[in-house]
């Protein structure tokens, strides 16, 4: 599904990552676990396409496709997701109408009708039901004044109604109070499947404890110096970062 | 802005869509402004002399009192001076008489605005809503006529209006807006061609939207039309009014004047969307809109709403005002302005509280992209006498790329105690945050921009008639396509 080969990636100028290896294969889950400034925002956001991030060295393979030659959404189009650490809020713009433009973008581009509004409004609802949400966050401006939790359950609601192949999660634990973060969880797990692939970027391990990965891999200071089992997280969580060759948290 | 963002908006500068000209034959005043051309025009039109002698008073003010200081220059806007006699005040489409149905009008007309996306034909047969199709100043056909004329409503031709209804038009012409309102207002008052007239009788609702959509097609010519819609007793009416221009080189003038009189117990909801030719990239050609509107709540209980969505015109000069008369009466302005490229507009609006328990609400959304420059200037004023007035202003500002500019110029003057007036304003830019969350879900950077636009301005735009919502929707986003940088 992502294949990173020798990944080197510059910001302003700078160095950030330097030379990362890593290969997911379709329904499975990885954890990318790191300290403070190892570079693992820098990661999703060069997956996702944003500017300044800058490839100088080595690929990025999606279902043997060259990520990095497209755009920001012709990469979301082809099915890469990123949940935001932060996702910003778009005034007067309500999450139903932002989806459902984005939901008929993807179509378009795979060649599938295009839903009206009456069948996308079905269409959510099923969602909706899945992650036992209610429709009011989506009646509302998109992020707009909405709790960190409410923020990550509308990602995770986003990547649902996407139904991406890839999904990369940046921090979405983070900021989370523990029922927030059962609640994320379980939405995530609802949505893996043999055909989806993700990325889970976080901090903490206890993200884990509720959504397992198949592995684990630490970045630190832009390379990745160790990969592993789930077990890796436990260790990590026990001995901290410095043990493990990382830089200190 | 990250440049790459900035090169995929650049990538997909739209060029304006209604610029082109229809190929017409035209009767026009010789070239030139003096008391002849005001004779001319009144005289084309069959005027009766009170009419003509209304516009020498005003022609004869604006000669001797107005252009000797010359045109306003208080407005934050800057442009070549304007040779006032080298242009043409009077155009007209040559017919051989006026067209008592759509059948006699001439067929390239019709083309014309079935190419605007306004059928008159179909219109007339399908829509609900009736429409007085402006070329050139000249009202060329109004639909739904019969239908209207059923309910004692009015809706025609100012021409027409003086002669079917001269007592109607002598009582209000220049009741809201006097012909030495100001220098522009003035010049219209005394080369005004024609325009729309509207009369709704005491305790009817009109039951469809009355549109007027002008047309510019002429070169060199100054467009003048004169809108009057007055709403009696009791009675209620929705306008719209749309524009366009073709594109050329040279700038012109269109000095327009609307009245509204509202007397107890009426409301008059008016809409424009106005995309008249911006002129190009560089600043080249285009509109100068320098339009004097105004409505008056006569009436107790009477309510005046503007709403506009201005995209078009090089220059923009326009203030649409209330002056709150009657008791309890309300006066509401929604505005979205977009200033691409070069544009400038000095926009903004007056509400006169003069009766007790009056109330203004004041929404004012300005867009400024490329070298764009956009002003909000309003006045809330509250006479010693209006007891209990309030007021809320809101007045937001985005702004795109870093070479344009936005400005906010509210006059707020109070002499009763009573009163609450509230200002708000904010100023943002649409951020690269932003831009990156819209096109990681699948957007195309320009849908984004116009998605963020449209967010921006959806205060303002749920007030426009359904209709004209869609409308204005996509100029938003064609409006402002290209615009980073």
């Amino acid at each position: 599904m992502l294949e990173i080969k020798n990944l080197h990636v510059e910001v302003d100028g700078k160095e950030i990552l330097h030379g990362i290896d890593l290969s997911l294969a379709a329904g499975e889950v990885h954890a990318v676990m790191g300290p403070n400034g190892s570079g693992k925002s820098t990661l999703a956001y060069v997956l996702a396409g944003r500017d300044g991030y800058a490839v100088t060295k080595g690929e990025i393979l999606f279902q043997g496709k060259d990520l990095a030659a497209m755009s920001p959404e012709e990469r979301a189009r082809e099915g890469v997701f990123l949940g935001f650490q932060y996702p910003v809020e778009i005034p007067g713009v309500s999450g139903l109408s932002f989806l459902k433009a984005a939901v008929n973008e993807v179509r378009k581009h795979r060649g599938i009708k295009e839903l009206d509004a009456m069948e996308f409004l079905k269409f959510v609802r099923a969602k909706l039901k899945m992650l036992e949400m209610g429709d009011d966050l989506l009646k509302r401006p998109i992020n707009v004044g909405f709790s960190g939790g409410e923020k990550k359950r509308v990602e995770v609601l986003q990547m649902a109604v996407l139904e991406p192949r890839l999904a990369i999660m940046d921090e979405t634990d983070s900021g989370l109070d523990i029922d927030a973060l059962k609640i994320v969880s379980s939405g995530i797990n609802a949505l893996r499947g043999l055909d989806r692939s993700m990325l889970v970027i976080t901090h903490y391990q206890r993200l884990l404890g509720y959504v397992v990965p198949d592995k684990v891999h630490i970045l630190s200071g832009g390379r990745i110096v160790r990969s592993g089992g789930k077990e890796l997280a436990l260790e990590l969580e026990e001995k901290g970062y410095a043990v493990l060759g990382a830089d200190a948290a | 802005m990250a440049s790459s963002t900035v090169e995929t908006l650049q990538s997909v500068i739209q060029p304006y869509k209604h610029g082109f000209v229809t190929e017409i034959e035209n009767e026009r005043a010789p070239k030139g402004l003096n008391e002849d051309t005001v004779r001319f025009i009144s005289a084309k039109k069959g005027e009766p002399e009170w009419l003509l002698e209304w516009r020498l008073k005003a022609f004869r003010y604006w000669r001797d009192r107005m252009l000797p200081e010359g045109d306003p220059t208080w407005a934050r806007v800057s442009y070549p001076k304007i040779d006032f006699q080298d242009a043409y005040y009077y155009s007209a489409p040559k017919t051989k008489a006026a067209p008592k149905s759509l059948d006699e009008v001439d067929p390239e007309l019709l083309k014309t605005y079935e190419k605007l996306g306004i059928p008159l034909k179909e219109q007339e047969r399908l829509q609900g809503i009736a429409v007085d199709a402006v070329f050139d100043s000249v009202s060329v056909a109004t639909t739904y006529k019969a239908k209207l004329g059923e309910m004692g409503i009015v809706f025609c031709s100012f021409s027409e209006a003086v002669k079917s209804h001269p007592e109607l038009v002598r009582r209000y012409l220049g009741s809201v807006v006097p012909y030495s309102d100001n220098f522009y207002a003035t010049l219209n008052s005394a080369v005004f061609s024609d325009g729309s007239f509207v009369y709704i009788p005491p305790g009817v609702r009109c039951p469809m939207e009355l549109s007027t959509y002008f047309r510019i097609n002429a070169a060199e010519t100054g467009q003048f039309e004169r809108t009057l819609i007055v709403a009696d007793k009791g009675s209620y009416v929705s306008y719209l009014e749309g524009c366009t221009a073709p594109m050329r080189d040279e700038n012109q003038l269109h000095a327009a004047v609307v009245e509204l009189v509202a007397l107890d117990d009426a409301t008059i909801k008016y809409s424009t969307v106005q995309n008249w030719y911006p002129g190009d990239e560089n600043g080249k050609g285009g509109i100068y809109n320098f339009v004097t509107k105004r409505g008056a709540c006569r009436g107790a209980n009477s309510k005046i709403s503007w709403t506009q969505v201005e995209t078009g015109s090089a220059i923009t000069w326009k203030y649409p005002s209330c002056i709150l008369q009657g008791d309890n009466s309300v006066g509401e302005f929604y505005s979205v302005a977009v200033t691409n490229n070069r544009q400038q507009a000095d926009t903004g609006t007056k509400m006169i509280h003069m009766g007790k328990n009056t109330r203004s609400t004041i929404v004012s959304k300005g867009i400024s992209a490329g070298h764009g420059q956009q002003t909000y200037r309003g006045l809330v004023r509250v006479s010693p006498k209006a007891e209990g007035a309030r007021n809320h202003t809101q007045c937001d500002s985005l702004l795109i790329g870093d070479k344009c500019g936005a400005h906010t110029v509210p006059y707020v003057e109070v002499k009763n105690r009573s009163a609450k007036v509230e200002h708000e304003a904010t100023t943002s830019k649409i951020s690269d945050d932003q831009l990156f969350y819209c096109r990681q879900r699948g957007l195309s950077a320009e849908d984004s921009v116009s998605m963020i636009v449209n967010g921006f301005c959806r205060e303002v735009l749920k007030e426009l008639p359904m209709e004209f919502a869609v409308e204005a929707q996509k100029l938003l986003g064609i409006s402002l396509e290209g615009s980073v940088g």
